[in-house]
């Protein structure tokens, strides 16, 4: 089965026909729409959508092995796919933790046999997330899930010792280390950020400080070992100064943004609603802005979702009781379209950009964010930026309920998302082979 | 009043409506029979997560004299430990027909979320939350200012005057001293000492004053003797924990001494004070560590009669949330024929 894709305007540019068949893309403009009326020819009008590569986030937790209540692979991945990825790099804290090869390849053949989206394992630094001791990272590298990004996400790796060392034993397989940047005795019980808002409501601050002295220390290091080192979800307007700083000296240093620290403030905590706790935490408008001017002048490398599912247990009580986190992967795309695109801060080749070419070369994927070209995997995303939507959580195909966005009207939705060449999404909604093909 | 979560909660006309009818009540409780039948039939539930037998007292006691049923529930730990969500408890408690859910609990925030979660439709009157809010405990400081001090800082005499029925705490100047970032009784304080025209000076050490008071609507000072040589109207002095010493509590402080030394209220600090200044603490009290025995038995304190005038403020509180009585702009001018029936 080949698709036809009909005036689709690739990274926003001039209408054009692409044609995927065999897994690629095989022709592009009239060579393409030559292919119309063809025997196993689908053809899909895309007038009005933009193509970009599939989407490929660097940093989702898909619960699964352990909390299959939050999250499965399979639920995880279909969500992706319908955001409009084609493409999850898969956090370690899962239980047990993802840092051995044998549990890398399982979650690996799990995202292989769901089929929604390639699900790329991100190996743990330390063996069970406790940062005392190097997980074997080699064997994860070398495994058939082919690790290349490692991170203690959800814990920081704070002890500097074995920081430098996983950065430098990284460096014989191309490895990046992502690090959760978060000094653990500064933020001890902490729940929200610190500021005028903890004061009031009475909950205990995570100040900006514990985030920004693990970045300077780790660009420092990054320097002085020469490896690489990729900073997660950046959300105060210092880390973005200091990132901007650590780039300006040449230090190999890439850095993420979520959607909801580009959109979201800690004056939210004022409702006590725990879908607004996550970590780390939602910081002030002043920081938001940061992090925007960050994203717009390359500062900060891509978005990531963070998306971070929970059960509605862990969610539906008092603010101290509940989990830091937030889902993200049906809302991303429309959030960065709002706050990047639709204000003119950015193009939708830059979105591509953020979204798909640089987190797929931070991961070192082969196979996808690659140009929309004759001969490239056909991973395409297509969307429609002029639709709006609003956020029902209980109708976004993730396992867990926690959007922060639930109620919001959102510009752009995804219409189709084809993973080499077969469609995970069309029309909106799932495809039903997907499953199916592996 | 439909809940009481937060002193922020209350705009001037409702918090001196509170506190004339603390008034009332107060004035019931010098009558040899002490119990009123206004909330006869109503059920009001205790529900502490945090061991506070002096608040639980008072409100139990404010429910008994007000002749509703009161059911003690004492949940000790967080939800989590426990095993039981608050939402469980709470419903379960409504399914036993309680009208008010009174609520203490370590986390900041749980009565909001009892209040507006939708998981009960009960009123919700915060007992203390975490270090957020504790809004009776500050009806009850008000109240007790009020009683002592007049607009501009003339002690009151006796309790022949008027005790200040229909006023608030225009001009008087409040002096709240010790551990700010870890108290919600300073927090409730702050807003409902400045919504009744009071000047509010927070005093502690460095380490205990919280990031983002500058958004307070109160000054901030480091030195106990600075703000006392500028002859605070009342001098409010808050529990400090000795657990806040040790690197395990976070390291506050260096030692209870010097605590005690530089924040301490003792007899050299309050024989510096105006003659009409009150002292007054929240208790329990540790003493000699943030007042010294000779501060907490001088004359001028206050500490014990705030216990008297919580019970008061809580009927005052239960009254008005439990009868339905209309507040603020929408209530009768203070003193009002239904609230003397209330009080009869």
């Amino acid at each position: 089965m080949s698709y036809l894709l009909r005036a689709v305007s690739p990274l926003g540019g001039a209408p054009t026909d692409l044609l995927l068949a065999k897994g690629v893309i095989a022709a592009v403009g009239a060579e393409a729409t030559a292919a119309a009326g063809e025997r196993g020819v689908t053809v899909v009008d895309g007038s009005g959508l933009v193509a970009l590569p599939g989407l490929v986030d660097l940093h989702t937790h898909l619960r699964e092995p352990g909390r299959e209540d939050a999250e499965t692979i399979e639920s995880g991945t279909r969500a992706a796919a319908l955001g409009g990825f084609t493409a999850v790099h898969a956090m370690a804290n899962t239980t047990p933790v993802a840092d051995t090869a044998g549990v890398v390849e399982q979650v690996w053949r799990l995202g292989r046999a769901a089929g929604w989206a390639d699900v790329f394992p991100v190996g743990a630094v330390s063996v069970g997330l406790a940062g005392e001791q190097l997980a074997e990272l080699g064997a994860m590298a070398s495994s058939a899930a082919r690790v290349r990004v490692f991170s203690d996400d959800g814990r920081c790796v704070h002890d500097p010792v074995l920081m430098r060392r996983a950065l430098e034993y990284v460096k014989a397989f191309d490895g990046v280390v992502a690090q959760h940047a978060q000094e653990p005795r500064l933020t001890a019980g902490a729940q929200m950020h610190e500021g005028i808002v903890s004061a009031e409501v009475g909950l205990q601050g995570w100040p900006a400080v514990a985030e920004e002295a693990i970045i300077a220390r780790d660009v420092l290091l990054v320097a002085h070992v020469r490896s690489r080192l990729h900073v997660q979800h950046v959300s105060t307007a210092g880390a973005v100064e200091i990132i901007r700083w650590a780039k300006s000296r040449g230090i190999n240093v890439t850095a993420e943004a979520t959607p909801h620290h580009l959109l979201l403030t800690d004056e939210l905590a004022r409702t006590y609603d725990p879908v607004y706790k996550v970590n780390p935490p939602l910081r002030t408008q002043e920081d938001v802005d940061a992090v925007r001017d960050g994203l717009a002048d390359g500062t900060i490398d891509i978005v990531a979702t963070d998306h971070a599912p929970h059960p509605r247990e862990d969610k539906d009580c008092e603010w101290a009781a509940a989990a830091f986190g937030m889902t993200g992967l049906e809302t991303a795309l429309s959030i960065v379209q709002q706050v990047m695109v639709d204000t003119g801060r950015m193009t939708w080749a830059d979105l591509a950009r953020v979204m798909s070419v640089t987190p797929a070369r931070i991961g070192r994927l082969e196979q996808h964010g690659r140009p929309l070209a004759v001969g490239e995997p056909a991973n395409v995303t297509l969307v429609d930026g002029a639709a709006r939507w609003t956020v029902d959580p209980d109708r976004l195909a993730t396992g867990s309920r926690n959007t922060p966005f639930g109620g919001r009207e959102l510009p752009g939705r995804v219409v189709a998302t084809f993973l080499r060449g077969k469609p995970t999404v069309l029309d909106g909604a799932p495809a039903r082979e997907a499953g199916m093909h592996a | 009043m439909r809940h009481l979560l937060s002193a922020a909660d209350l705009d001037r006309p409702t918090a001196i409506q509170v506190l004339d009818t603390a008034a009332q009540m107060a004035a019931t409780q010098a009558r040899e029979i002490k119990k009123l039948p206004t909330l006869r039939g109503k059920t009001v539930v205790n529900l502490f997560f945090e061991d506070s037998t002096r608040t639980r007292i008072s409100f139990e006691t404010a429910a008994k004299r007000l002749s509703a049923d009161v059911i003690n529930f004492a949940a000790k730990g967080s939800s989590v430990s426990k095993g039981e969500s608050l939402k469980d408890t709470a419903q379960t408690l409504q399914a036993m027909g309680a009208d008010a859910v009174v609520i203490r609990h370590p986390a900041s925030g749980a009565p909001h979320s009892l209040a507006h979660c939708g998981w009960v439709d009960t009123s919700v009157i915060n007992a203390g939350d975490g270090t957020h809010q504790h809004p009776t405990q500050a009806l009850l400081d008000a109240f007790t200012i009020r009683r002592h001090l007049s607009p501009g800082g003339v002690r009151r005499v006796g309790a022949d005057g008027d005790q200040g029925v229909g006023g608030g705490l225009d001009g008087l100047r409040v002096a709240i001293v010790g551990d700010i970032l870890h108290s919600r009784v300073v927090r409730s304080n702050v807003q409902l000492l400045t919504t009744l025209g009071a000047e509010v000076t927070l005093v502690g050490p460095p380490t205990l004053v919280p990031i983002g008071v500058e958004a307070w609507p109160c000054q901030t000072s480091y030195d106990l003797d600075g703000v006392l040589a500028t002859g605070p109207d009342a001098v409010m002095m808050l529990r400090v924990q000795r657990e806040r010493m040790g690197a395990g509590g976070g390291g506050f402080f260096p030692s209870p001494a010097e605590y005690m030394h530089l924040y301490g209220l003792d007899a050299r600090r309050i024989a510096r004070l105006p003659e009409h200044s009150i002292v007054m603490h929240p208790g329990p009290m540790n003493r000699g560590l943030e007042i010294s025995a000779d501060a907490a038995d001088s004359p001028r304190s206050v500490i014990v009669e705030q216990v008297a005038n919580g019970v008061a403020v809580r009927m005052a509180v239960l009254y008005l949330v439990l009868a339905g009585v209309p507040t603020g702009d929408a209530a009768p001018a203070a003193g009002s024929a239904d609230a003397k029936g209330a009080a009869r």
